[in-house]
Protein backbone atom coordinates (compact mmCIF):
# COMPACT_ATOMS: atom_id res chain seq x y z
CA UNK A 1 0.00 0.00 0.00
CA UNK A 2 0.88 3.67 -0.09
CA UNK A 3 2.80 3.14 -3.32
CA UNK A 4 1.11 5.88 -5.27
CA UNK A 5 0.48 8.32 -2.48
CA UNK A 6 1.04 12.01 -3.29
CA UNK A 7 1.61 14.36 -0.35
CA UNK A 8 -0.98 17.10 -0.90
CA UNK A 9 0.73 20.43 -1.49
CA UNK A 10 4.30 19.11 -1.33
CA UNK A 11 6.54 20.63 -3.96
CA UNK A 12 10.02 19.85 -2.70
CA UNK A 13 13.24 21.61 -3.52
CA UNK A 14 14.05 23.02 -6.93
CA UNK A 15 14.86 20.06 -9.17
CA UNK A 16 17.52 21.84 -11.28
CA UNK A 17 20.32 20.96 -8.91
CA UNK A 18 18.82 17.61 -8.08
CA UNK A 19 18.76 16.55 -11.73
CA UNK A 20 22.44 17.38 -12.19
CA UNK A 21 23.35 15.21 -9.25
CA UNK A 22 20.82 12.53 -9.85
CA UNK A 23 23.28 9.82 -10.76
CA UNK A 24 25.33 10.55 -7.63
CA UNK A 25 22.55 10.73 -5.02
CA UNK A 26 20.95 7.39 -4.13
CA UNK A 27 17.17 7.11 -3.66
CA UNK A 28 15.78 8.77 -0.53
CA UNK A 29 18.98 10.76 0.07
CA UNK A 30 19.58 14.50 -0.08
CA UNK A 31 22.82 16.41 -0.49
CA UNK A 32 24.38 18.26 2.42
CA UNK A 33 27.43 20.50 2.46
CA UNK A 34 27.79 19.98 6.21
CA UNK A 35 29.46 17.01 7.81
CA UNK A 36 26.94 15.78 10.37
CA UNK A 37 28.14 13.72 13.33
CA UNK A 38 26.29 10.58 14.32
CA UNK A 39 27.41 8.10 16.92
CA UNK A 40 25.67 6.05 19.53
CA UNK A 41 27.82 7.05 22.47
CA UNK A 42 30.62 9.32 23.64
CA UNK A 43 33.57 10.05 21.36
CA UNK A 44 36.52 7.87 22.50
CA UNK A 45 39.89 9.58 22.77
CA UNK A 46 42.61 7.21 21.64
CA UNK A 47 46.19 7.95 22.59
CA UNK A 48 48.40 7.52 19.55
CA UNK A 49 51.14 5.88 21.64
CA UNK A 50 48.75 3.06 22.49
CA UNK A 51 46.97 2.94 19.14
CA UNK A 52 47.50 -0.01 16.87
CA UNK A 53 45.69 -1.62 13.98
CA UNK A 54 45.48 -5.39 13.87
CA UNK A 55 44.20 -8.07 11.53
CA UNK A 56 43.47 -11.44 13.05
CA UNK A 57 40.61 -13.93 13.40
CA UNK A 58 40.09 -17.29 11.75
CA UNK A 59 43.26 -16.93 9.71
CA UNK A 60 46.79 -18.23 10.07
CA UNK A 61 48.27 -14.74 10.15
CA UNK A 62 48.26 -12.10 12.84
CA UNK A 63 49.20 -8.62 11.69
CA UNK A 64 49.69 -5.49 13.73
CA UNK A 65 50.87 -1.95 13.05
CA UNK A 66 51.63 0.83 15.52
CA UNK A 67 50.58 4.38 14.61
CA UNK A 68 54.07 5.22 13.35
CA UNK A 69 54.24 2.03 11.31
CA UNK A 70 50.80 2.69 9.91
CA UNK A 71 51.75 6.17 8.71
CA UNK A 72 54.72 4.68 6.85
CA UNK A 73 52.51 2.35 4.80
CA UNK A 74 51.81 3.38 1.20
CA UNK A 75 48.86 5.76 1.33
CA UNK A 76 46.60 7.36 -1.19
CA UNK A 77 44.19 10.24 -1.41
CA UNK A 78 40.72 9.49 -2.76
CA UNK A 79 37.70 11.64 -3.59
CA UNK A 80 34.44 9.82 -2.93
CA UNK A 81 30.72 10.41 -2.30
CA UNK A 82 29.41 9.23 1.07
CA UNK A 83 25.85 8.29 2.02
CA UNK A 84 24.50 8.15 5.57
CA UNK A 85 21.45 6.04 6.35
CA UNK A 86 19.97 9.08 8.13
CA UNK A 87 19.41 10.44 4.57
CA UNK A 88 22.29 12.81 3.96
CA UNK A 89 24.83 12.36 1.20
CA UNK A 90 28.00 14.36 0.93
CA UNK A 91 29.65 14.53 -2.46
CA UNK A 92 33.31 14.79 -3.35
CA UNK A 93 34.79 14.16 0.09
CA UNK A 94 38.60 13.87 0.15
CA UNK A 95 40.31 11.30 2.34
CA UNK A 96 43.86 10.06 2.79
CA UNK A 97 44.68 6.67 4.16
CA UNK A 98 45.85 3.15 3.52
CA UNK A 99 43.99 0.94 1.09
CA UNK A 100 42.66 -2.22 2.74
CA UNK A 101 44.28 -4.13 -0.15
CA UNK A 102 47.65 -2.98 1.17
CA UNK A 103 46.81 -4.22 4.67
CA UNK A 104 45.60 -7.57 3.37
CA UNK A 105 48.80 -8.21 1.39
CA UNK A 106 50.16 -10.07 4.39
CA UNK A 107 47.21 -12.48 4.51
CA UNK A 108 47.15 -15.45 2.15
CA UNK A 109 43.45 -15.28 1.39
CA UNK A 110 43.71 -17.66 -1.58
CA UNK A 111 44.84 -20.39 0.80
CA UNK A 112 41.91 -19.66 3.14
CA UNK A 113 38.89 -19.38 0.85
CA UNK A 114 36.34 -20.02 3.63
CA UNK A 115 37.22 -16.69 5.21
CA UNK A 116 34.64 -14.50 3.49
CA UNK A 117 33.78 -11.81 6.02
CA UNK A 118 35.26 -9.34 8.42
CA UNK A 119 34.21 -7.67 11.62
CA UNK A 120 35.68 -4.22 12.06
CA UNK A 121 36.18 -3.42 15.73
CA UNK A 122 36.72 -0.04 17.28
CA UNK A 123 37.53 1.97 20.38
CA UNK A 124 34.26 2.48 22.21
CA UNK A 125 33.09 -1.05 21.41
CA UNK A 126 31.49 -0.39 18.02
CA UNK A 127 31.56 -3.18 15.45
CA UNK A 128 30.32 -3.61 11.90
CA UNK A 129 30.36 -6.59 9.54
CA UNK A 130 31.29 -6.67 5.87
CA UNK A 131 31.87 -9.22 3.16
CA UNK A 132 35.61 -9.35 2.46
CA UNK A 133 34.90 -8.70 -1.23
CA UNK A 134 33.54 -5.27 -0.29
CA UNK A 135 36.82 -4.06 1.15
CA UNK A 136 39.09 -5.46 -1.57
CA UNK A 137 39.91 -4.21 -5.09
CA UNK A 138 40.33 -0.58 -3.98
CA UNK A 139 36.89 -0.31 -2.47
CA UNK A 140 37.92 0.52 1.10
CA UNK A 141 40.55 2.41 3.07
CA UNK A 142 41.63 3.07 6.62
CA UNK A 143 41.55 6.85 6.48
CA UNK A 144 43.42 9.14 8.86
CA UNK A 145 43.08 12.45 7.01
CA UNK A 146 39.96 14.26 5.92
CA UNK A 147 40.21 17.24 3.60
CA UNK A 148 43.95 17.50 4.09
CA UNK A 149 43.87 17.47 7.88
CA UNK A 150 44.19 14.77 10.51
CA UNK A 151 40.79 13.22 11.07
CA UNK A 152 38.94 14.86 13.98
CA UNK A 153 37.87 12.56 16.84
CA UNK A 154 34.14 13.21 16.34
CA UNK A 155 34.52 12.05 12.72
CA UNK A 156 36.36 8.92 13.74
CA UNK A 157 39.96 10.03 14.29
CA UNK A 158 42.65 8.95 14.63
CA UNK A 159 41.51 6.53 11.91
CA UNK A 160 38.27 5.23 10.47
CA UNK A 161 37.27 2.67 7.94
CA UNK A 162 36.07 4.20 4.67
CA UNK A 163 33.77 2.06 2.52
CA UNK A 164 32.00 4.67 0.42
CA UNK A 165 29.87 2.32 -1.68
CA UNK A 166 27.88 1.23 1.40
CA UNK A 167 25.88 3.29 3.90
CA UNK A 168 28.27 5.19 6.10
CA UNK A 169 27.67 3.25 9.32
CA UNK A 170 29.82 0.56 7.68
CA UNK A 171 32.68 3.09 7.62
CA UNK A 172 33.42 2.43 11.28
CA UNK A 173 34.85 5.31 13.29
CA UNK A 174 37.81 4.83 15.67
CA UNK A 175 38.61 1.54 13.95
CA UNK A 176 41.34 -0.56 15.53
CA UNK A 177 41.32 -3.67 13.43
CA UNK A 178 39.61 -6.46 11.54
CA UNK A 179 38.68 -9.93 12.59
CA UNK A 180 38.53 -12.09 9.46
CA UNK A 181 35.87 -14.75 9.84
CA UNK A 182 34.04 -17.48 7.95
CA UNK A 183 30.58 -16.49 9.13
CA UNK A 184 28.75 -13.21 8.51
CA UNK A 185 27.96 -12.18 12.10
CA UNK A 186 26.03 -8.98 12.74
CA UNK A 187 27.73 -5.88 14.10
CA UNK A 188 26.36 -3.10 16.29
CA UNK A 189 23.74 -1.40 14.08
CA UNK A 190 23.12 -4.58 12.10
CA UNK A 191 21.84 -6.24 15.27
CA UNK A 192 19.77 -3.12 16.14
CA UNK A 193 17.47 -3.30 13.12
CA UNK A 194 19.69 -1.99 10.35
CA UNK A 195 20.40 -3.84 7.13
CA UNK A 196 23.12 -6.47 7.14
CA UNK A 197 24.69 -5.23 3.88
CA UNK A 198 23.58 -1.60 3.41
CA UNK A 199 23.71 -0.80 -0.31
CA UNK A 200 22.46 2.80 -0.64
CA UNK A 201 21.54 2.31 -4.32
CA UNK A 202 19.15 -0.47 -3.33
CA UNK A 203 18.04 1.57 -0.31
CA UNK A 204 18.96 -1.23 2.09
CA UNK A 205 18.47 0.86 5.21
CA UNK A 206 16.78 -1.52 7.61
CA UNK A 207 16.57 -5.27 8.05
CA UNK A 208 14.23 -6.64 5.39
CA UNK A 209 14.78 -3.78 2.88
CA UNK B 1 15.21 -12.62 6.28
CA UNK B 2 13.63 -9.96 8.45
CA UNK B 3 10.23 -8.57 7.61
CA UNK B 4 10.49 -5.27 5.76
CA UNK B 5 9.30 -2.11 7.45
CA UNK B 6 6.39 -1.12 5.21
CA UNK B 7 5.44 2.40 4.28
CA UNK B 8 2.05 3.24 5.70
CA UNK B 9 -0.30 6.21 5.76
CA UNK B 10 -1.01 8.06 8.96
CA UNK B 11 -3.86 10.51 9.33
CA UNK B 12 -3.28 13.75 11.19
CA UNK B 13 -5.84 13.85 14.01
CA UNK B 14 -4.43 16.88 15.78
CA UNK B 15 -1.71 19.50 15.36
CA UNK B 16 -0.37 21.02 18.54
CA UNK B 17 1.61 24.24 18.49
CA UNK B 18 4.38 23.65 21.03
CA UNK B 19 6.48 26.79 20.52
CA UNK B 20 6.70 29.50 17.83
CA UNK B 21 8.73 27.15 15.61
CA UNK B 22 7.74 23.67 16.79
CA UNK B 23 4.59 21.68 16.20
CA UNK B 24 3.53 18.22 17.27
CA UNK B 25 1.64 16.08 14.80
CA UNK B 26 -0.67 13.54 16.36
CA UNK B 27 -1.12 10.68 13.91
CA UNK B 28 -3.52 7.80 13.67
CA UNK B 29 -1.78 4.76 12.19
CA UNK B 30 -4.04 1.77 11.61
CA UNK B 31 -1.15 -0.63 11.04
CA UNK B 32 1.23 0.51 13.74
CA UNK B 33 3.26 -1.95 15.80
CA UNK B 34 4.25 -0.68 19.23
CA UNK B 35 7.51 1.21 19.44
CA UNK B 36 10.09 1.57 22.19
CA UNK B 37 10.60 4.98 23.75
CA UNK B 38 13.51 6.60 21.89
CA UNK B 39 12.84 5.10 18.46
CA UNK B 40 12.17 7.11 15.32
CA UNK B 41 10.24 6.91 12.08
CA UNK B 42 11.11 7.82 8.51
CA UNK B 43 8.69 10.25 6.89
CA UNK B 44 8.46 10.30 3.10
CA UNK B 45 6.92 13.10 1.07
CA UNK B 46 6.07 12.68 -2.60
CA UNK B 47 5.44 15.55 -5.03
CA UNK B 48 3.10 15.26 -8.00
CA UNK B 49 6.00 14.61 -10.40
CA UNK B 50 7.16 11.69 -8.26
CA UNK B 51 10.00 13.55 -6.54
CA UNK B 52 10.46 12.26 -3.01
CA UNK B 53 12.16 13.46 0.15
CA UNK B 54 12.68 11.47 3.34
CA UNK B 55 13.68 12.49 6.84
CA UNK B 56 13.79 10.80 10.24
CA UNK B 57 11.79 12.07 13.23
CA UNK B 58 11.88 10.80 16.78
CA UNK B 59 8.66 9.51 18.27
CA UNK B 60 7.57 11.69 21.20
CA UNK B 61 4.57 9.65 22.36
CA UNK B 62 4.73 6.78 24.81
CA UNK B 63 4.35 3.25 23.47
CA UNK B 64 1.10 3.04 25.46
CA UNK B 65 -0.49 6.06 23.75
CA UNK B 66 -3.31 5.59 21.29
CA UNK B 67 -1.78 7.90 18.71
CA UNK B 68 1.75 8.48 17.50
CA UNK B 69 3.24 11.91 18.17
CA UNK B 70 6.01 13.44 16.08
CA UNK B 71 7.40 16.77 17.22
CA UNK B 72 8.84 18.75 14.34
CA UNK B 73 10.93 21.89 14.40
CA UNK B 74 10.52 24.17 11.41
CA UNK B 75 13.96 24.46 9.79
CA UNK B 76 14.01 27.59 7.61
CA UNK B 77 16.05 26.16 4.73
CA UNK B 78 14.55 22.74 5.24
CA UNK B 79 12.56 20.74 2.75
CA UNK B 80 10.44 18.36 4.82
CA UNK B 81 9.95 20.20 8.13
CA UNK B 82 8.30 23.32 6.57
CA UNK B 83 5.78 21.02 4.90
CA UNK B 84 5.05 19.13 8.12
CA UNK B 85 4.72 22.31 10.20
CA UNK B 86 3.09 24.72 7.73
CA UNK B 87 1.30 22.81 4.98
CA UNK B 88 -0.08 19.70 6.61
CA UNK B 89 -3.59 20.06 8.09
CA UNK B 90 -5.76 17.95 10.36
CA UNK B 91 -7.29 15.18 8.25
CA UNK B 92 -4.35 15.10 5.81
CA UNK B 93 -2.32 11.96 5.42
CA UNK B 94 1.40 11.48 5.66
CA UNK B 95 3.49 8.49 4.66
CA UNK B 96 5.89 6.94 7.14
CA UNK B 97 7.55 3.73 8.25
CA UNK B 98 8.96 2.53 11.52
CA UNK B 99 9.62 2.12 14.35
CA UNK B 100 13.38 2.27 13.74
CA UNK B 101 16.43 2.08 15.98
CA UNK B 102 17.27 -0.41 18.69
CA UNK B 103 19.95 1.35 20.72
CA UNK B 104 18.82 4.81 21.82
CA UNK B 105 15.81 3.26 23.55
CA UNK B 106 14.59 2.92 27.10
CA UNK B 107 12.07 0.46 28.42
CA UNK B 108 10.83 0.48 31.98
CA UNK B 109 11.80 -2.72 33.75
CA UNK B 110 14.18 -4.13 31.13
CA UNK B 111 17.76 -5.25 31.78
CA UNK B 112 19.25 -1.76 31.58
CA UNK B 113 16.56 -0.33 33.85
CA UNK B 114 18.22 -2.04 36.79
CA UNK B 115 17.04 0.45 39.40
CA UNK B 116 19.95 2.81 38.89
CA UNK B 117 18.92 6.40 38.20
CA UNK B 118 18.23 7.91 34.81
CA UNK B 119 19.68 11.16 33.51
CA UNK B 120 18.11 12.72 30.43
CA UNK B 121 19.82 15.71 28.80
CA UNK B 122 18.10 17.48 25.93
CA UNK B 123 18.79 20.45 23.71
CA UNK B 124 15.90 22.07 21.84
CA UNK B 125 13.80 19.63 19.84
CA UNK B 126 16.14 16.87 21.03
CA UNK B 127 13.65 16.55 23.87
CA UNK B 128 11.30 14.49 21.65
CA UNK B 129 12.71 10.96 22.15
CA UNK B 130 13.42 11.74 25.82
CA UNK B 131 9.80 12.86 26.22
CA UNK B 132 8.73 9.44 24.95
CA UNK B 133 10.84 7.94 27.76
CA UNK B 134 9.39 10.32 30.38
CA UNK B 135 5.85 9.56 29.22
CA UNK B 136 6.51 5.84 29.13
CA UNK B 137 7.99 6.01 32.63
CA UNK B 138 4.91 7.90 33.88
CA UNK B 139 2.77 5.01 32.62
CA UNK B 140 4.80 2.31 34.34
CA UNK B 141 4.44 1.01 37.89
CA UNK B 142 8.04 1.10 38.99
CA UNK B 143 9.50 4.57 38.59
CA UNK B 144 13.27 4.76 38.54
CA UNK B 145 14.58 8.10 39.90
CA UNK B 146 14.91 10.39 36.89
CA UNK B 147 16.35 13.83 36.24
CA UNK B 148 15.90 15.86 33.09
CA UNK B 149 18.25 18.69 32.19
CA UNK B 150 16.78 20.61 29.29
CA UNK B 151 18.47 23.43 27.41
CA UNK B 152 16.33 25.85 25.41
CA UNK B 153 17.06 29.26 23.93
CA UNK B 154 14.18 31.01 25.71
CA UNK B 155 11.16 30.31 27.91
CA UNK B 156 8.82 30.43 24.90
CA UNK B 157 10.92 27.78 23.17
CA UNK B 158 10.64 25.16 25.91
CA UNK B 159 8.74 22.29 24.30
CA UNK B 160 6.22 20.35 26.48
CA UNK B 161 6.81 22.89 29.29
CA UNK B 162 3.46 22.54 31.02
CA UNK B 163 3.34 18.77 30.74
CA UNK B 164 6.86 18.50 32.17
CA UNK B 165 5.91 20.79 35.07
CA UNK B 166 2.82 18.74 35.76
CA UNK B 167 4.60 15.39 35.60
CA UNK B 168 7.37 16.59 37.92
CA UNK B 169 4.87 18.12 40.36
CA UNK B 170 3.04 14.80 40.69
CA UNK B 171 6.08 12.57 40.95
CA UNK B 172 8.69 13.01 43.66
CA UNK B 173 11.16 10.80 41.80
CA UNK B 174 11.17 13.00 38.67
CA UNK B 175 13.06 16.29 38.69
CA UNK B 176 13.37 18.72 35.81
CA UNK B 177 16.05 21.38 35.40
CA UNK B 178 15.82 24.02 32.71
CA UNK B 179 18.49 26.25 31.29
CA UNK B 180 17.63 29.16 29.01
CA UNK B 181 20.67 30.12 27.00
CA UNK B 182 19.62 33.29 25.19
CA UNK B 183 16.77 35.06 26.96
CA UNK B 184 15.27 34.55 30.39
CA UNK B 185 12.02 35.91 31.79
CA UNK B 186 12.12 38.21 34.82
CA UNK B 187 12.48 36.35 38.10
CA UNK B 188 13.84 33.28 36.26
CA UNK B 189 15.32 30.95 38.85
CA UNK B 190 16.66 28.25 36.53
CA UNK B 191 19.99 28.16 34.77
CA UNK B 192 20.86 30.80 32.19
CA UNK B 193 23.87 29.43 30.34
CA UNK B 194 24.95 26.60 28.10
CA UNK B 195 25.23 23.21 29.78
CA UNK B 196 28.55 22.91 31.59
CA UNK B 197 30.28 20.69 34.07
CA UNK B 198 28.92 22.45 37.17
CA UNK B 199 25.39 22.12 35.85
CA UNK B 200 25.81 18.40 35.20
CA UNK B 201 27.21 17.94 38.70
CA UNK B 202 24.16 19.67 40.21
CA UNK B 203 21.47 18.25 37.95
CA UNK B 204 23.03 14.84 37.32
CA UNK B 205 23.76 11.85 39.49
CA UNK B 206 26.95 10.81 41.20
CA UNK B 207 28.80 8.26 39.09
CA UNK B 208 28.78 5.86 42.07
CA UNK B 209 25.02 5.52 41.56
CA UNK B 210 25.74 3.96 38.13
CA UNK B 211 23.40 6.28 36.26
CA UNK B 212 22.12 5.55 32.78
CA UNK B 213 22.28 8.67 30.60
CA UNK B 214 20.58 9.63 27.36
CA UNK B 215 21.38 12.86 25.57
CA UNK B 216 19.81 14.21 22.43
CA UNK B 217 20.14 17.54 20.69
CA UNK B 218 22.44 19.48 18.39
CA UNK B 219 25.84 17.89 17.80
CA UNK B 220 27.79 20.46 19.84
CA UNK B 221 25.57 19.98 22.89
CA UNK B 222 25.65 16.20 22.70
CA UNK B 223 29.42 16.15 22.22
CA UNK B 224 29.88 18.45 25.25
CA UNK B 225 27.49 16.52 27.47
CA UNK B 226 28.91 13.08 26.57
CA UNK B 227 32.49 14.26 27.17
CA UNK B 228 31.59 15.88 30.51
CA UNK B 229 29.70 12.81 31.70
CA UNK B 230 32.79 10.69 30.91
CA UNK B 231 34.92 13.13 32.92
CA UNK B 232 32.44 12.86 35.78
CA UNK B 233 32.94 9.10 35.82
CA UNK B 234 29.85 7.86 33.98
CA UNK B 235 30.49 4.56 32.23
CA UNK B 236 30.85 5.07 28.47
CA UNK B 237 28.48 2.20 27.66
CA UNK B 238 25.84 3.84 29.86
CA UNK B 239 25.91 7.13 27.92
CA UNK B 240 23.66 6.98 24.88
CA UNK B 241 23.68 9.75 22.35
CA UNK B 242 21.51 10.91 19.49
CA UNK B 243 22.65 13.90 17.49
CA UNK B 244 20.64 16.25 15.32
CA UNK B 245 23.04 17.53 12.69
CA UNK B 246 22.48 21.00 11.20
CA UNK B 247 21.49 19.48 7.91
CA UNK B 248 18.35 21.39 7.06
CA UNK B 249 15.81 18.65 7.76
Amino acid sequence: MAENFISPGFKGRARVIENNLKERIPPGQYETKEFPVLSAGPTPRSSLERWDFSISGEINEKLKWTWDEFLKLPHETVTVDIHCVTKWSKLGTVWTGVSVDTLLEGVDLDAQPAVGYLIAFCDGGYTTNLPLADVRSRKAWIAYEYDGRLLAPEHGGPARLLVPHLYFWKSAKWVRGFKLVTENRQGFWESAGYHNYGDPWKEQRYAGD
Amino acid sequence: MARQLKWQLGTVVEIRKETPTVKSLILDLPEWTTHLAGQHVDVRLTAEDGYQAQRSYSIASAPEDKYLMLTVEHIKEGEVSPYLTEVLRVGDQVELRGPIGGYFVWKAGDAQDDGSPLLLVAGGSGIAPLMAMIRHRANSDKKVPTRLLYSSRSYEEVIYREELDRLAANDSSLSTFHTLTRRQPQNWTGYARRIDRAMLVEAGWRSAEKPLAYTCGPTALVETVANLLLELGYEPERIKTERFGPTGG
